[in-house]
């Protein structure tokens, strides 16, 4: 215990300190998330449409998602609305609205890939047998696009829970930054506390991150039959 | 059902357009960005027009004054076992916030993030290790200092290193990254042979192994490091220029400034950032170093 650092663990309230700010990291990614799924997927069907318009927009804006990092989008939104709208967003409001522009450009990409991929003869038969455009989406197409989204979209939400470490750049006190708050604190008395500390939320990540996996393997059990 | 799809496309759309709009607009205009808060600023702030800061007055009649400190760099702004925030600068936030009889609220902030939250009057003072430069000046107001900082070398005590010119030509200097030792090692003496690290833990392991002869860093650094491990001692505790830390204010937040420098005046009268050193810092440096770093009354000597 002593040799890694765990004992720092169990000084004060540093282990509620730690996952109250793992709280914090899934509260605002797991909104994200929501929201990313959502308009993600409306996102996705319409980069399938022709109009060169939609196209060309939708590219802009999925560009500008891949070259901006996420720090740049964070201080963008945070800081960036205050100076030109004199907006005062909260930190958590400005990370949930980067985290959801992010998550939907790259869900909006996934969903386009899978809807593309489902074969042609699935669109003419449903025409074939009457269905309007509209139907043949919501029921035949989006269905089967979305069982190929799951494995996608389970590496997508964990990437975003992962990533909201970020958050404390614009002073959001999220999990990491707990852990580096409880390593300095204790540097002279324990100076080995960053191993055990990190393997703490190595731990913590996992039990966050874990349930999306076991929740994509069941889906694709049960619709696989 | 046909027009429901092509209305939903048309509503995402536009707010796809809407939000790559805002962003592009963040990106391009801030030059232009003093403009466009004045004109929204009055609906956010009816006795100020074009600022972002808050005056004292409006401090004081909120009743909360939000602070910038560093929440992991302990013992200057550090957050203990219980979730409180302790250090150096925390204890003069502390006696700043009792003698203007408000509330606070610390808000963590990092190193690359301070000027930043001034900018935006997202806080209102920060008291984070904030050491004055003139680059930082034109962006922000520095009050009146209140430590001093600059760079100290350590050696193993086998080879005590007093002054730089004893190195020989072989001897190398452990730096790390990014830090004004580095910068001004390269500036001055273009001759020392620097090995750089990017973190703390690989420089102090470099040193451990003898692979260099001594290790330049801020001088907090370097004695806390001399205290903590022995066989190792500070050879050179003040090199290059000396520069000092202070509480900074958002540029033109001309009547909090004149308070803080006011507030730390009167403070120098009762020694009271020789007692913010003896309570927080003497843990970390010892008492030998008391008069070196505490900068009284705003009076550098």
């Amino acid at each position: 215990m002593q040799a890694l650092g765990l004992d720092v663990l169990f000084k004060g309230s540093n282990l509620l300190r730690l996952l109250g700010g793992l709280g914090k990291a899934l509260e605002i990614s797991l909104i994200a998330v929501a929201l990313s799924l959502i308009l993600g997927v409306l996102f996705g069907v319409l980069m399938t449409f022709r109009n060169p318009v939609i196209r060309a927009l939708s590219r802009i804006y999925l560009e500008i998602v891949r070259i901006m990092p996420q720090m740049v989008l964070l201080f963008l939104v945070f800081f960036g609305t205050t100076r030109v709208f004199g907006w005062d967003l909260n930190a958590e409001a400005a990370s949930v609205i980067v985290f959801a522009f992010w998550g939907t450009a790259e869900m909006g990409d996934l969903v386009r890939g899978a809807i593309i991929s489902v074969p042609k003869h699935q669109y003419e038969s449903a025409f074939a047998l009457g269905m309007t455009k509209s139907q043949t989406y919501f029921t035949i197409i989006i269905p089967q696009a979305i069982r190929q989204l799951i494995p996608l979209s389970i590496n997508l939400i964990t990437r975003m829970i992962k990533t909201t470490s970020l958050v404390m750049m614009i002073g959001v006190v999220e999990v990491l930054k707990v852990s580096q708050q409880i390593i300095e604190a204790n540097r002279m008395t324990s100076p080995n506390a960053a191993f055990g500390i990190y393997l703490t939320v190595f731990v913590l990540y996992f039990i966050a991150c874990w349930p999306f996996s076991i929740l994509a393997k069941h889906l694709e059990r049960k619709w696989s039959n | 059902m046909k027009k429901s799809i092509f209305v939903k496309a048309l509503a995402i759309l536009t707010a796809t357009v809407l939000l790559i709009a805002s962003f592009a607009g963040c990106a391009g205009n801030e030059s232009g960005a003093s403009n466009s808060t004045a004109s929204t600023a009055d609906k956010a702030d009816s006795s100020t027009a074009d600022v972002v800061y808050r005056t004292l007055d409006e401090i004081k009649s909120s009743g909360k004054i939000k602070i910038g400190v560093f929440s992991d760099k302990n013992p200057f702004g550090y957050v203990d076992e219980n979730g409180k925030y302790q250090g150096y600068d925390v204890y003069f936030a502390n006696r700043l916030v009792k003698d203007l009889g408000v509330d606070v609220e610390f808000v963590s902030t990092e190193a690359a993030s301070r000027v930043e939250f001034l900018e935006t009057g997202k806080v209102d003072i920060v008291l984070a290790n904030f050491t004055v430069t003139d680059e930082r000046a034109e962006k922000v107001d520095f009050a009146l200092p209140y430590m001093n900082v600059a760079l100290g070398v350590v050696s193993p005590d086998s080879r005590v290193i007093k002054s730089l010119d004893e190195l020989k030509a072989n001897d190398e200097v452990i730096v790390i990254t990014g830090t004004t030792a580095e910068t001004y090692l390269t500036e001055k003496y273009p001759n020392i042979k620097l090995q750089k690290y990017d973190t703390y833990a690989n420089a102090k392991t470099a040193l451990e192994n003898g692979q260099a002869a001594a290790w330049a860093n801020d001088n907090t650094e370097v004695i806390a490091y001399a205290l903590q491990n022995k066989g190792y001692t500070v050879g050179i505790p003040e090199l290059g220029s000396k520069d000092t830390i202070a509480p900074a204010v958002s540029k033109g937040n001309k009547t909090l400034l004149d308070w803080i420098n006011s507030e730390i005046k009167t403070l120098g009268k009762e020694n009271f950032f020789h007692a913010d050193y003896e309570a927080t810092l003497t843990g970390t440096y010892g008492k030998d170093y008391e008069e070196k770093l505490v900068v009284e009354g705003g009076k550098v000597n």
